[in-house]
């Protein structure tokens, strides 16, 4: 389990960071819980490592103009135990909370998480469900993308080389929007078999909000529109068993399709009723 | 029986800390990764990508012009060394000759066909993907019962049926007990492939002193004393020039019960560069090449009345040995026949054993050994017959354990059982979960839609192995006692303790047979340069063998002491009592001290004795110890999703007298979570071209601490007469249980939907697929 050579940098700017990146076969470090196991197992060989972690300022998590602003560095604990989060955004502290293990929530970060676009990544389905921005930085400008757009397929992402995520921007949380996120957990790598981001309001007892983000069933995580749609028009009983419809569902060794795309209804359901406890 | 264990205050059956612990949890134990050498080079081992194939060709030449690399060897570098041992005889076993580096052919992903050697980890990691081997693929077979079919492609081609051996054992007659019964029973039953994952991989340090003609090896390893026999054997060395070392050992489980080709090949590498030399498995290795365990496909049927008597049993085992033996690999399932009858009193088995070669890793011991197979095939199909008769899996339990009054019981398969009081473990597991209230709980849970199970498994285990005849290298153990001149008292165990605790378990022996403090107690092992000859720690054994070789090589001591107590004391009338030789009649004393440093200074000595103390012990146990115990497990099945839920486990355990509680709760504890493993996570899986599909952690599930459920310990204590200590061995007894009481709980909670078996690993899916009516 010994990588291929490379060379190492950790820059102190992030300006110097983008520098470093312009050059050849080079790729950005963040927690390194991807990119460290892949090229153990020399699955990825970049030659040049450039390690974020010491760029001062990347991991801040900040409130303004409405919404939350989350360093590409913040660390899956820090996002989990911040109270900002908590109260502003609960359902991405419940979402990094049930990320992978201890180990790799104290080292992980969201921006990793984000441009590695893990197909069963447990983020992924919040931030479709929080309409998340993600903001990239770049030697020739710098740029913003709603997560969704951003995110194009299995491991593939809008990101062109030489770019970095700086930030993900997520609009502060109406009080009485409720949100919740079930996961069936992979035994062996903690990532979501299907995890499901639930996100709902309601009114006089009719439901006026939601959003519902999907990761684990298909290439790529995605927002489930006619799930949304169903409980908009009150069919709440009949949202959660269309959960995945249309979805070509992954198969492997840990859950076949036909088992993926029964368990996202159900995990579905489980996400709408916790969530819907949870609103005001 | 010891006269101090029934004195009042001892420190035997106490919660003593562990004397190994500071130096583990502050990180200054050595493991082999932790030595350095002067000039040492790393070697990587390069292995085939491939099942099954002949090697046309191997070119070396751009892995040798990398700068850095030492030197490269293949297959015919070592084809006259060898080969790497099996050490189990059965009759017709065929044995392929099993090099150090693949020759002409490969027969497993993983199987080395090259080392290379470099001056530092990465340039020999990098050199070795230099290596290009010219492999043209051959058909692969990976399951066993497909390789037994006619047309299979062969592991080995001068065995075109696959079959390494094939092994009968017959007590009784179980067709004629067929014929009595009321009814029989029948159900496949599969222990699936396992890998056993000690947290530290295997490695090697080989250093040649040339001037000396003697070698080194430093090797993560549970028989320091057996590999360094062995290993010598295969280098053509003398066994006194070949030292072995085992520094700390990260866990074993079993597969590091063996003698690998990376041992002598490093051997080898130093004794040609003239350098030493370091090896470090990968867990990626440690996947492919290190011995799996498990691998049983059991076909079963139990013969029993009406009334729940069992009369007999029969069992067809297909062992999925892998393409080599290595140590025991076709010992293992030898084992499980022998321990089929569990507790129970039935005369008639009929057992056969097919050791079938696949493209896989060999497979060996892992954690039990051939009993958590044995325990998982007859603890199941108890409960497919309870089910059948419409009986309490407790009831049925009940009415068919070997009496208290027939031990030692000679089983229908030979073994003589030493000692039990089989109900008192599952009486008292019942007790703990309030069984007919529980009993009322299901059934509410059950009208109300939800599926609750109540699993139940009772164990026998086959300890402290064993006698010297039925082990192939001999079952006695050793131990030194030195007491210094200074008074403190060095240990020098056969055993390689690793993980078990027997530095600490073993000083409190010494401490009560001696009145000495603990910290004045020392227990040295894995060195075979220091420690006289031992065979090992594997097979529970270490506490009931090693321990009472240990106790006797004190009772030497202590006579000898007397003796010089009574030359100082001029007294022929002296006791020795709490570390002090005292004059019964004059009450004047000496201390243990005093006496050591008399010993050694030797101006006077007692008639007849010779100066020292010292004192050394080879012993021979006259039986295996023979553990039981009751597991119960309460579970709750999630009806959507198919997902398990345990809610109650109790570990009733019998392993004899307990040195320490708190020792014996953490083998139950550790032992129990790698039972779960296998029931609910674990499953080595080869896809058909041979190719190792769950080979990294990110698809092989070990059990998490945040997986784990409240473990309930219980004990009760039936002593072992085979030794003086009375103690029978617990190391293995957590994964014994295990799994046949989870399988039975969960088999139990779906019984309303017809459910009668469900092979391991009891994984979501396929819990789910049967509540929808599917086959799993």
């Amino acid at each position: 389990m010994i990588s291929q050579p490379f060379e190492y940098s950790r820059p102190g700017t992030l300006a110097e960071a983008l520098e470093l990146l312009s050059g050849g076969s080079t790729k950005p470090l963040a927690g390194g819980m991807s990119l460290i196991p892949m090229m153990k197992l020399r699955l990825a060989a970049p030659e040049h490592l450039i390690d974020l972690s010491r760029i001062p300022g990347l991991d801040a998590i900040s409130e303004g103009g409405g919404s939350i602003r989350i360093g590409a560095l913040a660390t899956h604990y820090g996002i989990e135990s911040s109270a900002l989060i908590r109260a502003k955004c609960p359902l991405l502290a419940e979402t990094a909370g049930r990320i992978g293990d201890v180990q790799v929530r104290n080292s992980g970060t969201i921006g990793g998480s984000v441009a590695h676009a893990d197909p069963s990544s447990d983020y992924a389905a919040a931030l479709l469900a929080l309409d998340a921005t993600v903001h990239i930085a770049g030697r020739r400008g710098n740029r913003s993308l709603p997560y969704a757009e951003f995110l194009v397929d299995t491991f593939t992402t809008l990101l062109e080389p030489g770019e970095l995520v700086e930030a993900i921007e997520i609009p502060a949380e109406n009080p009485s929007t409720g949100s919740s996120y079930q996961k069936m957990v992979q035994p062996a790598s903690g990532f979501a078999i299907v995890g499901v981001a639930a996100r709902v309001a309601r009114i006089a007892g009719k439901i006026t909000f939601a959003r519902i983000g999907i990761t684990g069933l298909g290439s790529k995580a995605f927002r489930a529109v006619n799930v949304e749609a169903l409980l908009l028009a009150g069919n709440a009983a009949a949202a959660a068993a269309a959960a995945g419809d249309g979805i070509e569902a992954n198969s492997d060794l840990h859950a076949s399709s036909h088992y993926r795309s029964q368990m996202v209804k159900v995990y579905c359901a489980r996400a709408i009723s916790t969530a819907l406890s949870r609103a005001a | 029986m010891g006269t101090t264990l029934t004195e009042t205050k001892t420190l035997v059956g106490q919660s003593v800390r562990r004397k190994e612990d500071p130096r583990l949890i502050t990180g200054t134990a050595t493991y082999v990764d932790d030595i350095q050498q002067p000039g040492m080079n790393y070697a990587a081992v390069v292995r085939s990508p491939h099942a099954a194939a002949r090697i046309k060709g191997v070119d070396t030449k751009a892995a040798r012009e990398l700068p850095g690399v030492v030197a490269v060897f293949t297959g015919s570098d070592v084809a006259e060394l060898g080969p790497v041992p099996c050490g189990a005889s059965l009759p017709g076993l065929r044995v392929p000759y099993h090099h150090l580096l693949a020759q002409d052919r490969v027969y497993f992903v993983g199987h080395p066909v090259a080392v290379v050697v470099a001056h530092d980890r990465y340039i020999a990691r990098d050199a070795a993907e230099r290596v290009e081997v010219d492999y043209e693929t051959v058909a692969a077979v990976t399951d066993s019962e497909k390789a037994l079919a006619p047309g299979a492609p062969a592991v080995h081609p001068q065995w075109p049926d696959n079959l390494a051996f094939t092994f009968e054992q017959n007590g009784g007659d179980f067709a004629q007990a067929a014929r009595d019964a009321d009814v029989v029973v029948r159900q496949r039953i599969t222990s699936q492939r396992l890998i056993p994952m000690a947290l530290e991989p295997r490695g090697v340090v080989a250093e040649w002193r040339s001037g000396d003609k003697a070698l080194t090896i430093y090797s993560s390893s549970q028989i320091p004393h057996l590999m360094r026999t062995l290993v010598a054997q295969i280098l053509g060395i003398a066994e006194n020039r070949l030292r072995v070392v085992a520094p700390e050992v990260g866990g074993g489980f079993g597969s590091k019960l063996n003698v690998y080709a990376e041992e002598a090949l490093m051997g080898f590498v130093a004794m040609k560069t003239g350098k030493p030399v370091k090896w470090i498995e990968s867990r990626r290795e440690n996947f492919l090449a290190t011995t799996h365990g498990r691998g049983h496909v059991d076909y079963l049927e139990i013969a029993a009345k009406k009334d729940g008597t069992i009369l007999g049993l029969s069992l067809k085992l297909i062992q999925d040995l892998g393409a080599y033996h290595q140590l025991l690999t076709p010992a293992v399932p030898t084992l499980s026949v022998l321990m089929m009858p569990g507790l129970y009193r039935f005369r008639n088995i009929h057992a056969t054993i097919l050791g079938v070669f696949t493209n896989c890793v060999p497979t060996d011991a892992y954690r039990g050994a051939g009993r958590p197979e044995a325990t998982h095939a007859i603890e199941r199909i108890v409960d497919c017959l309870a089910a059948e008769l419409k009986m309490d899996p407790a009831e049925i339990r009940f009415k068919n354990f070997v009496h208290n009054d027939e031990f030692p019981y000679l089983t229908a398969t030979g073994l003589s059982y030493d000692s039990g009081n089989y109900a008192a473990p599952l009486e008292k597991a019942l007790d703990l979960v309030s069984y007919s209230e529980l009993r009322n709980q299901q059934a509410e849970a059950r009208a109300a839609g939800r599926l609750m199970g109540i699993g139940i498994a009772t164990y026998g285990e086959i300890c402290a192995i064993g006698p010297s005849p039925a082990t192939p290298a001999g079952g006695w153990e050793s131990a030194t006692v030195k007491i210094e001149p200074s008074g403190k008292v060095t240990v020098m165990s056969g055993v390689k303790v690793h993980g078990q605790g027997e530095e600490t378990t073993f000083s409190q022996i010494v401490a009560d047979e001696l009145g000495v403090d603990m910290d004045d107690i020392v227990v040295l092992h894995g060195d075979t340069t220091l420690v006289q000859y031992g065979i090992g720690t594997f097979g529970s054994r270490a506490t009931a063998i090693g321990g009472t070789a240990l106790y006797f090589a004190v009772q030497d001591l202590k006579a000898k002491i007397k003796k010089f107590g009574a030359m100082m004391l001029n007294s022929d009338d002296v006791s020795f009592v709490g570390g002090r030789c005292v004059c019964n009649r004059s009450g004047k004393s000496v201390s243990l001290a005093e006496v050591a440093g008399a010993s050694h200074r030797a101006l006077a000595l007692p008639p007849g004795t010779d100066p020292g103390l010292v004192a050394t012990k080879f012993w021979e146990p006259p039986n295996f110890t023979f553990p039981f115990g009751a597991h119960i497990v309460v579970t709750e099945v999630d009806r959507e999703t198919g997902g398990i839920k345990i809610n109650r486990y109790v570990a009733v355990d019998d392993c004899g007298r307990i040195i320490n509680p708190m020792i014996v709760a953490g083998q139950i504890h550790g032992g129990v979570a790698q039972g779960l493993g296998q029931a609910l996570f674990e499953q080595a899986v080869y896809d058909e071209s041979g190719q190792l599909v769950t080979g990294e952690l990110t698809d092989y599930a070990v059990p998490k601490a945040t997986m784990m459920p409240w473990i309930e310990t219980g004990h009760t204590v039936t002593p072992s007469p085979v030794n003086p200590l009375g103690v029978k061995g617990v190391g293995e007894a957590g994964t014994i249980g295990c799994s046949p009481a989870v399988v039975n709980s969960v088999v139990d909670a779906l019984s309303p939907l017809g459910v009668r078996h469900i092979d391991m690993p009891l994984t979501p899916e396929k819990i789910w697929t049967l509540i929808q009516g599917g086959a799993a």
